[in-house]
């Protein structure tokens, strides 16, 4: 196999340019390996091309905790639940959190119900929502790793600019890397290598991964979402393991920097401390959650509004959402899958986000 | 003095009504069957088969690049008589308006209703206001009745193995325009609503004697939802290259943006046309003679098997189209 590039060929596009590069990735001639796309954006994109059945013999691609919903906890769900219920609470929050399950229901059923819940795009979006209602609280249900949580922190900062006294977050942002240890450390998984996400890259620059291909020899690349993007960044990882090599490619070099973006790193932690945090299917991770730092704690949800509560969390029965979030279980595999579990009725969180792999693969079935 | 908005007594059927209907419709739709100003219109029906329809407008915002809530309130229903080959003959017209709306605003919906309806050759012969509490509309109801041609046999149930699928236009572009301006979601875009009529693009297909078996407007559940559906009346398998729907780069970045599926995003100005392949290339042909049809493509194709739609992907394999479940929400990132 010769080196594959991290650019993509000039003159050809499309269909064309991703048969192209199929072709290429099929020569791959080294050991039965495990990949894994740690990004949902990656897992949509894979499973609506229908990649996984082309990939070249021996070669598997696992999806990865990539999708910020999925991996949010049920008692996260339930603390949102628990404000929404609040006279006077305007919760906002993403589309892909709406029909998440908690304990009992979903912010989706609590809006039918009459609870105020409204979708919103970003944080900037409930910010202006909060200006608009100044005698309402509006609480944001702040959701995702690196990607999102740069513009949360800074809505946090732009309310304390405002004097806004009515906006909050509820955060359950998580930190992408302690996760990626987790599986990189995980013998039954033996990732061989880590396609690095898009959209959290252009934030943590791909530099970010070079301890991971370092400490655990796993080749990297990072990849962007066009069906060629994806197939270029395979390449690069099949080519470092053929070759013996562990490096991080940028495969996406023109959204990613290799530094990042420094501003938005800077609010990050400017607003947000990190501390242990629970992961859907994962457990508890040191260091892994991006919670609202004391010194903002006016715009802390949870410090403000639910000190003191706790909310224990009830997974629904038989789901294997967290044997798939680590990669262990193929959603197939899963006893629900495509029976008592589809989009139009999901039992668990991988089936319910439009990211989820169990709402990819049931949606874009190959047959 | 403030610009005149809408208030109660413009419902109350008095001197107000009256001069609502006057000042704002019978300015724009005026014609001899609505100028009567009858409780009911009477309409000579050249005909011995009629469609009819009827459908709720209920858009937020009620105004969004390309259109507004007149144009989808036309347009929508005379789509909709075109879909089983009827030539639009009259619309009737409901509004329901919160008290406070803007008169001007009024006026730029019936404007565009007028606008449309000239367009696409239908008369509007009956309407009827009411006013109601501030906090959501405006909303306009329409029914339209339209003319089935002799020998003319339009049904989604008329897809047979063999039938080729052509797409009159790029897709996605109505639902991405309300979206961009919707509260709590609104992004910067140029992409404008696809909004028009399309029974001008289907009765040129029928006057040239094309057979179409089966018509779809790809509105709200998109390409996917309306091919669905005829998969599901015809109990054929269609199937869909992805890479021959065309999509603008415009709507493609924003499905990027919030996650969609450029074949779930709704559309007001297109249709899905389903017809012998033998007959596909004359139908590209004089669909492409339109402005409205330059875009028309070949999609597909009807073959017997499940009732299901599946999309050739642009790696070659074939994947289930499912329709989409749920309301359209933008998702993380």
């Amino acid at each position: 196999m010769r080196s594959s590039p991290t650019t993509l060929p000039e003159g050809c596009s499309g269909a064309a340019l991703a048969a192209r590069l199929l072709a290429r990735l099929r020569t791959y001639g080294g050991p039965p390996v495990s990949l894994m796309e740690v990004c949902g954006t990656h897992t949509v994109a894979v499973a609506r091309m229908g990649l996984r059945r082309l990939l070249p013999t021996g070669v598997r691609l696992r999806s990865g905790p990539g999708c910020p919903v999925c991996v949010t906890p049920v008692e996260v769900f339930d603390e949102a639940l628990a404000l929404a219920a609040e006279p006077g609470v305007i919760l906002a929050t993403y589309g892909d959190a709406l029909r998440v399950p908690g304990s009992v229901g979903s912010l989706a059923d609590v809006r039918a119900r009459g609870a105020d819940v409204r979708v919103v795009y970003g944080a900037a979006e409930a910010l202006a929502l909060a200006r608009r209602e100044p005698r309402r609280e509006v609480v944001l249900l702040g959701l995702g790793f690196e990607t999102t949580a740069p513009g949360v922190a800074w809505a946090v900062l732009q309310a304390r600019r405002e004097g806004l006294s009515n906006f909050t977050v509820l955060s359950a942002h998580k930190a992408l890397m302690p996760a990626l240890h987790v599986l990189l450390r995980d013998p039954e998984l033996a990732v061989a290598g880590l396609l690095c996400p898009g959209h959290a890259s252009m934030v943590l620059g791909s530099r970010a991964y070079a301890p991971l291909a370092q400490t655990y020899r796993v080749p990297c690349a990072v990849a962007g979402f066009e069906p060629e993007e994806v197939l270029l960044g395979l390449g690069c990882l099949l080519d470092q393991i053929a070759r013996g090599e562990a490096r991080v490619d940028n495969a996406y070099p023109s959204a990613v920097p290799a530094d990042g973006n420094p501003t938005a790193l800077r609010v990050l932690g400017q607003v947000f401390e990190l501390t242990d945090s629970r992961w859907r299917g994962l457990g508890a991770l040191p260091g892994s959650g991006y919670e609202v730092a004391p010194e903002y704690g006016a715009y802390d949800a949870r410090r403000r509004f639910l000190a003191g509560r706790t909310f224990p969390g009830q997974e629904p029965a038989g789901c294997a959402c967290a044997g798939v979030l680590r990669g262990r279980v193929e959603p197939a595999d899963c006893p629900l899958f495509g029976d008592r579990c589809t989009p139009h009725s999901p039992v668990g969180a991988c089936m319910v986000s439009s990211e989820g792999a169990c709402g990819a693969q049931y949606r874009f079935r190959e047959v | 003095m403030s610009a005149p908005v809408i208030d109660r007594a413009h419902g109350g059927g008095g001197v107000e009504t009256r001069e609502l209907v006057r000042q704002v419709f019978l300015a724009r739709f005026g014609n001899p069957t609505l100028d009567r100003l009858d409780d009911a219109a009477r309409v000579d029906v050249p005909a011995t088969r009629l469609a009819l329809t009827t459908d709720a407008f209920v858009v937020d915002p009620w105004s969004f690049p390309g259109g507004n809530l007149g144009d989808l309130a036309v347009c929508g229903t005379v789509n909709d008589l075109a879909m089983v080959g009827a030539r639009p003959l009259v619309l009737t017209a409901g509004f329901i308006l919160p008290e406070g709306f803007p008169v001007a605003g009024l006026e730029a919906i019936a404007d565009a209703m007028a606008r449309r309806a000239r367009e696409a050759e239908v008369r509007i012969v009956a309407g009827d206001t009411k006013i109601v509490a501030p906090g959501c509309g405006p909303f306009v109801t329409t029914a339209g009745v339209g003319v089935v041609p002799e020998g003319v046999e339009i049904t989604g149930s008329g897809a047979r193995p063999g039938d080729a699928v052509l797409l009159t236009g790029d897709v996605g572009r109505h639902g991405v325009a309300v979206l961009s301006r919707r509260e709590g979601i609104g992004f910067a875009t140029d992409v404008v609503s696809d909004v028009a009529p399309v029974a001008g693009l289907v009765g040129a297909l029928l006057e040239a004697g094309i057979a179409v078996h089966a018509l779809r407007d790809p509105t709200r559940g998109g390409v996917a939802g309306a091919l669905n559906e005829i998969a599901a009346q015809s109990a054929v398998e269609l199937e869909v290259e992805e890479e021959r729907v065309p999509v603008t780069p415009g709507v493609r970045s924003a499905c990027a943006l919030l996650g969609f599926d450029p074949l779930h995003v709704a559309n007001e100005g297109c249709a899905l046309v389903v017809l012998p392949a033998a007959e596909a290339d004359r139908a590209l042909a004089l669909l492409r003679s339109f402005p409205q049809g330059r875009r028309a493509c070949r999609i597909g194709s009807v073959a017997a098997g499940p009732p299901r739609l599946v999309a050739r992907t642009v790696l070659g394999s074939r994947r289930v189209v499912e329709p989409p479940a749920g309301e359209l929400l933008p998702r993380i990132c």
